[in-house]
């Protein structure tokens, strides 16, 4: 499993490791004062929790993560907070950050802290806490808070674990030193993670210049149950940049603009997985970490576990440093690394190596001569770019071309700059540009959020504006109904003490409701003044209109149902005039189909407004027979209410989507804009998205409890929701046109547009199922509906799953990068199916329940070949240690040949077992499964040869063109059934 | 002592570009010392009148556009292409054609374009072939190998008298019978005669042949010295010379009467020199790998065409001008394919 590839490019420095490896990790001096950085990782700062003058242990919390993408900060040593304000900060523009100083006292007394019993035992999201709580950040490249990455296997696929330990920078040696002494340590933190992420594979790469270190490794590995792999590498910088890594151990790219969980691939250091393993195991939290020091201003050059926040003096006096031979200070690698101007600044969690440079050692640049095109450059760039052209478009500022030449893909790794014979500061070119563009385009998302912001407030106006008129009309409407109704009432029943005592109560009613709606109104004046103006106290007075609105629409409401509430009191009266009513409504209707037909007919006048009186006037109707219906049925006005609650959820519920809909959008910009505000607003996102289920829930459930409602006005609604499937249906095409076109083209843009194609079908069939579902209750035979609707999505899943199973089948044997991502959505779109089945199962006990008991049997199978290519491995090499008579190794190497031979075995045995239990089942239900396999395959073959005729056919133009289609079909669905029944049994 | 600030990576590769110079310059002394051995002390004596002309036209220049003189002397930019243009010149050049082409390669073809780096035309090519049209007289009479003059006996023309000849101050007519045809002019030249028969009656191909295999091998361990020193890629030569050997290959099948062999074709005139020391000047090539094996292409192919069918005998000075127009053009198509991208991007989309 341990083959090797290669990425394009790379360099070779010189390495000067030897000068810092000859020592032991030795433990640094605790300083007097400690700067502790409150953002040491990538993401929002940690907010403090202490205060000036507070006594803190070792091991405290001195600040807490703040946000999704933080971690908390704990005291590296015990003391007293003297300080909290902004101290120069490792960082490559020199800035300054605020920090927590602790004057310590020097017993370094710890915090009572102890690690996990078992950490097997806890529920993943526990696991995950605790190590963000123990301050965890990636300690080898930007500082990424960890815990984050071990949710990646939440919502990706991960496949495959990738632990970084090549060191390829010069110099640095932390790493190296840690796993000679600490080897255990990291093995065992992979065991964390990999409990975490459940990755099937996990795989160490290392340079082949630590051959200590590869030892160390290979002893401590043996210990694990994890199907583990360490790659030896050759040394060739930047082989440790995560996706040249990536490339190199699995011959994957991960595609641009996205993350390696994307390709089920995480990437962890080694320094990281130790500290996982001092915290989970020992309860320790991130507060020190092993520090090379290196460079020939230093007499002692070695390696120092130091506290995070030693102020760097410390350290360098600690190896003996020359000040006067100190010419440049350098945090991090010769390439990639920054430099600092003041020694009293503090190391931090990423901290891996400081470098105390003579001016022999690292000379200024000399002056650059003018690119000679030698394209050496383009020859070592490990992102395969072209870094002369971008060179020459930085410079010219022609930034769309540089982005053009995917300047965004560059690393900064630093290697083109290395070669370049005309010592062009080539990476200081692509920081500039990239950091305009970044500048441009942030002005362009400003200007184009003023506009939207516009925009939308113009369209706000304007609805509000119409919402008055419509608000308006109706109560026109309302007053002269009233009118109507009371001199009804006056006419048929003069004596009516009830509805005459009801009467002062209605006039109070109408002057409450007017006296609001005026206060309403000068509300909205007032707020609308504001929003011109943009003044300050807009969300006050928006919070006023709100409530006006409330209580405007309360009064008008306690108005309208004092008005309405007479009419029980005389239901017969009522009922006769809603007969009235209703009558009226259809003459009226009638009219206006007339009229409709005659324009159209004579093609003049205005048809759409006829046509919109039409639909009103049938609505009216409607309502009018419903009412008269209701009120003979001696039915309550519940059902209306029940309805009106049913818009008001729908309305809700709708408003909730929107939303959803909106921040999901504004998340993919950001997404694509590499935001970091990315985390926080997808868990932003997923709040939403759990208000919007809640909401349609609920919907859902007020819905059922009011059938009566739904049948009511079905038919409309029906129509509106085919309307609503019709739509979606079109939505899904283009989309899925749209993603053919990109995928053709290679687009990055691809999967995304996969994952909205596929949010689109969802919401297609959303929109089907609640239109079958509408439709089902009017035929009056909803069961079998349901089946037959079930019985079709099965099949059209399952001609999907084939479908992908072809591409798959197709991606593997050209070997594309993408099989695996496509491996995930056939397992995906196979679980579907047997959701389907299983549903269909239930709904019409047709078919037999599906297995329970879940097992992978693919995954069975991965294992099986892993142990067996590792069980040859083993055994060649104990084959070649045979012949050549070493007798150390031999032992070594048997012991690890039975071992990897029983593991073999174990698999096996697993997987036939497997096997075996669906033989069994499948003979339990009277059904040879080999025979069926034989079936199915006969019955595919079928399939081709009619699908064969069939073209030809075509071609030819036979005449009994139908016939044969018809056998094709027949064929087809042969094969479909024999299929699934085999898929039940095989996998 | 205040510590510096710069930008990564704080190391570099103890290469420069003059370091890339003086590779060239070197490897071009095998085919120096063949040109010498056969045709006398003419190329040494261009080479060293261009190198001093050089670096005076670039001293000069570089003073009146207010540069740092020595530091862009130091480049060895102007040497290698003085160089270069001194073993493209006839032995022997009169004086003043290496002057008017030193001229012309260093002040027009180089700084007048901006200098080093942004000049889109070889300096030295675009010299030569200014001189080939301009002159064509002084620059067709080419030197005789030795053994047409002198029989087995290795005998040249005395140095002091080369020079002489080159400066003007001996009689031309003795320099007459020093000069003759190349083989590449007996080839294009013939009235007639089959390949084969050429072959056997014009003396420069029938015994003289020999002093152009030797240059040219010359010429060949220099450029494999300079892939060896990685300073340019097998991509061009490979193309150049392949494309080449492809395209006389198809005439030869095809009329063996009438074309020359590709063998010839590869030995004669300048190819060698043309493939490795020309083809391969980074300013003025393409630049990806894939880049430089379409432009290699297009000169095998172009020198091909002008031989057989323009002109003027020799084409590389032609093929390769017109490859470096195309340059920029296939830059533009050849985009390597990025790490992480499905596939190369093409052309200047979102740029102008
Ligand atoms: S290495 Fe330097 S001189 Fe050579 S092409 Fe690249 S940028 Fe130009
Ligand atoms: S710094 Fe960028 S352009 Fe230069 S080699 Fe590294 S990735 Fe390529």
């Amino acid at each position: 499993m341990s083959t090797q590839f290669s990425f394009h490019g790379g360099v070779h420095p010189p390495e000067n490791k030897h000068r810092t490896t000859g020592l032991s990790v030795q433990t640094a001096p605790i300083p007097a004062e400690l700067v502790v950085p409150l953002s040491q990782h990538i993401g929002a700062p940690s907010e403090i929790v202490v205060a000036i003058g507070d006594k803190v242990l070792k091991g405290q919390v001195i600040a807490e993560a703040a946000g999704r993408i933080s971690v908390n900060v704990h005291a590296p040593s015990s003391g007293t907070v003297v300080a909290i304000e902004k101290r120069a900060v490792p960082h490559i523009s020199g800035m300054q950050a605020p920090c927590i100083i602790i004057e310590t006292d020097g017993e370094d007394r710890w915090i009572e802290h102890q690690g996990l019993a078992d950490y097997h035992t806890l529920p993943k999201q526990e696991l995950i806490d605790f190590v963000r709580h123990h301050g965890i950040s990636g300690m080898g490249g930007a500082g990424f808070p960890t815990d984050v990455k071990l949710h990646l296997g939440d919502d990706h696929i991960v496949n495959t674990l990738v632990i970084n330990a090549m060191e390829c920078e010069p110099y640095i040696t932390a790493d190296d030193m840690l796993l000679r002494e600490h080897s255990d340590k990291v093995i065992k933190g992979i065991e964390v993670i990999a409990h975490l992420l459940q990755p099937s594979h996990v795989m160490i790469g290392i340079e082949d210049n630590k051959p200590q270190a590869i030892r160390a490794l290979e002893l401590a590995a043996k210990e694990t149950k994890l199907n583990l792999d360490i790659v030896v590498v050759p040394t060739v910088y930047p082989s440790g940049g995560e996706k040249q890594l990536i490339k190199l151990l699995t011959g994957i790219e991960v595609p641009t603009g996205h993350i390696p969980a994307d390709v089920g691939i995480v990437c962890q250091n080694v320094g990281t997985t130790a500290a996982i393993y001092d915290a989970v195991f020992d309860g320790i939290p991130l507060i020190s970490r092993i520090v090379t020091l290196a460079g020939e201003a230093l007499a002692q050059p070695h390696n120092m576990r130091a506290l995070i926040g030693t102020p760097l003096e410390v350290l360098l006096e600690a190896a003996e440093i020359n000040q006067n031979a100190l010419y440049r200070l350098v945090i991090g690698g010769p390439m990639m690394g920054f430099t600092v101007e003041s020694q009293s600044i503090p190391m931090i969690k990423t901290t891996n190596c400081i470098i105390a440079a003579s001016y022999e050692e690292m000379p200024p640049a000399p002056p650059a001569n003018p690119c000679i095109r030698c394209g050496i450059c383009e020859q070592v760039c490990p992102a395969e770019l072209l870094p002369q052209q971008l060179h020459w478009f930085a410079k010219g500022k022609e930034f769309d071309k540089a982005k053009q030449h995917n300047l965004f893909d560059c690393i900064e790794c630093g290697a083109c700059s290395y070669v370049c014979p005309s010592n062009i500061p080539l990476v200081q070119y692509y920081r500039f540009a990239k950091s305009e563009i970044r500048n441009e385009e942030a002005e362009q998302r400003k200007a184009d959020h003023a506009r939207i912001r516009f925009e939308a407030r113009q369209a706000r106006l304007e609805q509000e504006k119409a919402d008055k008129e419509a608000r308006r009309k109706q109560r026109a409407a309302d007053a002269a109904k009233a009118q109507a109704v009371k001199k009804d009432k006056a006419a048929t029943s003069p004596d009516s003490d009830k509805a005459k005592s009801g009467e002062p109560d209605l006039k109070a009613l109408k002057t409450a409701a007017a006296v609001s709606r005026t206060k309403l109104k000068k509300a909205q004046k007032a707020l609308q003044n504001a929003q011109d103006k943009e003044l300050d106290g807009q969300d006050k007075l928006k919070a006023t209109v709100a409530e006006l609105e409330v209580k405007a629409e309360a009064a008008q409401q306690a108005f309208d149902q004092a008005q309405n509430a007479p009419a029980p009191a005389a239901p017969v009266l009522d009922i006769k005039q809603l007969k009235t009513n209703a009558a009226v409504a259809r003459t009226k209707l009638k009219q206006a189909e007339k009229a409709l037909d005659k324009a159209e007919t004579s093609g003049e006048g205005d048809i759409e407004a006829l046509r919109v009186k039409l639909s009103e006037q049938q609505a009216k109707t409607v309502a009018a027979q419903a009412a008269y219906d209701n009120a003979e049925s001696g039915g309550v006005a519940a059902n209306s209410v029940s309805n009106e609650k049913l818009e008001g959820l729908k309305a809700d519920m709708e408003a909730a989507l929107g939303k959803v809909n909106k921040a999901q959008k504004a998340l993919d910009t950001a997404i694509e804009g590499n935001s970091p505000a990315v985390e926080k607003m997808k868990a932003g996102v997923e709040k939403l998205q759990a208000k919007y289920d809640t909401l349609k829930a609920e919907y859902e459930s007020t819905q059922n409890l009011a059938p009566t409602a739904a049948v009511a006005v079905s038919s409309e609604q029906v129509a509106d929701l085919k309307a609503d499937m019709d739509g979606m249906a079109a939505k899904v095409e283009k989309a899925q046109k749209a993603l053919d076109v990109a995928v053709e083209s290679g687009s990055p843009a691809a999967e995304k547009m996969k994952a909205g194609v596929e949010k689109l079908q969802a919401k297609y069939e959303a929109a089907k199922d609640e239109y079958e579902k509408a439709i089902s209750p009017l035929n009056s035979v909803p069961l079998s509906i349901d089946l037959e609707g079930l019985k079709a999505d099965i099949e059209a899943l399952s001609g999907k799953v084939q479908k992908a199973q072809t591409a798959l089948a197709a991606a593997q044997s050209s070997g594309s990068p993408a099989a695996e991502k496509m491996k995930a959505g056939v397992e995906k779109l196979q679980s579907k199916l047997d959701d389907l089945h299983q549903e269909y199962a239930q709904a019409g006990g047709q078919l037999p329940e599906p297995e329970p008991e879940v097992i992978d049997p693919k995954a069975l199978k991965q294992q099986v070949s892993i142990m067996r290519t590792k069980l040859k491995k083993a055994q060649q090499a104990l084959e070649t240690a045979n012949e050549q008579g070493d007798a150390e190794d031999l032992s070594e190497l048997n012991a690890e040949v039975e071992r990897l031979t029983s593991l073999h075995d174990e698999a096996k045995a697993a997987f036939d077992a497997y096997e075996k239990t669906q033989v069994d089942k499948a003979a339990a239900e009277g059904i040879d499964l080999k025979q069926l396999k034989i079936d199915a395959a006969m019955a595919r073959a079928a399939v081709t040869k009619a699908e064969r005729a069939a073209k030809k056919a075509r071609e030819e133009k036979v005449e009994d063109l139908s016939g044969i289609e018809q056998q094709l079909v027949v064929a087809q669905q042969e094969a479909e059934h024999l299929n699934q029944t085999l898929s039940r049994f095989t996998d | 002592m205040a510590l510096i600030r710069t930008s990564s990576p704080h190391l570099h590769k103890a290469s420069s570009t003059a370091d890339v110079m003086r590779l060239v310059a070197l490897a071009t002394l095998p085919g120096l010392a063949a040109m010498t051995f056969f045709f006398g002390w003419g190329t040494i004596i261009n080479v060293m009148w261009a190198c001093l002309l050089a670096v005076g036209f670039e001293a000069c220049i570089v003073k009146i556009r207010k540069r740092p003189l020595g530091f862009y002397l130091k480049d060895y930019s102007a040497i290698v292409t003085a160089l270069l243009l001194g073993l493209a010149l006839p032995p022997f050049a009169p004086w003043w054609i290496t002057l008017v082409g030193v001229f012309v390669a260093i002040v027009i073809a180089k700084h007048l374009y901006g200098g080093l780096g942004q000049n889109p035309f070889n300096p030295a090519m675009v010299a030569y072939a200014l001189l080939l049209v301009s002159f064509p007289v002084q620059m067709t009479s080419w030197a005789e190998p030795f053994v047409l003059t002198h029989g087995d006996s290795w005998q040249v023309l005395e140095f002091t008298q080369t020079l002489g000849a080159i400066f003007g101050s001996v009689d031309p007519a003795l320099i007459d019978m020093y000069t003759g045809a190349t083989p590449l002019d007996a080839m294009r030249h013939r009235g007639g005669l089959t390949t084969e028969e050429v072959w056997r009656t014009v003396p420069v191909l029938a015994e003289g042949i020999g002093a152009w295999h030797a240059v040219s091998a010359a010429y060949l361990m220099g450029g494999v010295f300079l892939i060896y020193r990685k300073v340019f890629t097998l991509h061009t030569p490979a193309a150049v010379l392949g494309s080449l050997a492809v395209i006389s290959s198809i005439f030869y099948m095809l009329d063996p009467y009438a074309f020359a062999d590709p063998f010839f074709h590869l030995t004669a005139g300048a190819t060698m020199l043309g493939a490795f020391f020309i083809a391969t000047d980074p300013v003025t090539s393409a630049t990806s790998n894939r880049g430089k094996i379409i432009f290699g292409i297009g000169i095998g192919i172009l020198i091909y065409v002008i031989r057989g069918w323009g002109g003027y005998p020799d084409a590389i000075a032609f093929a390769v001008l017109l490859m470096n127009l195309c340059a920029p053009f296939i830059d533009q198509y050849t985009q390597p394919r990025s790490y992480g991208h499905a596939k190369a991007k093409r052309g200047m989309k979102g740029g102008a």
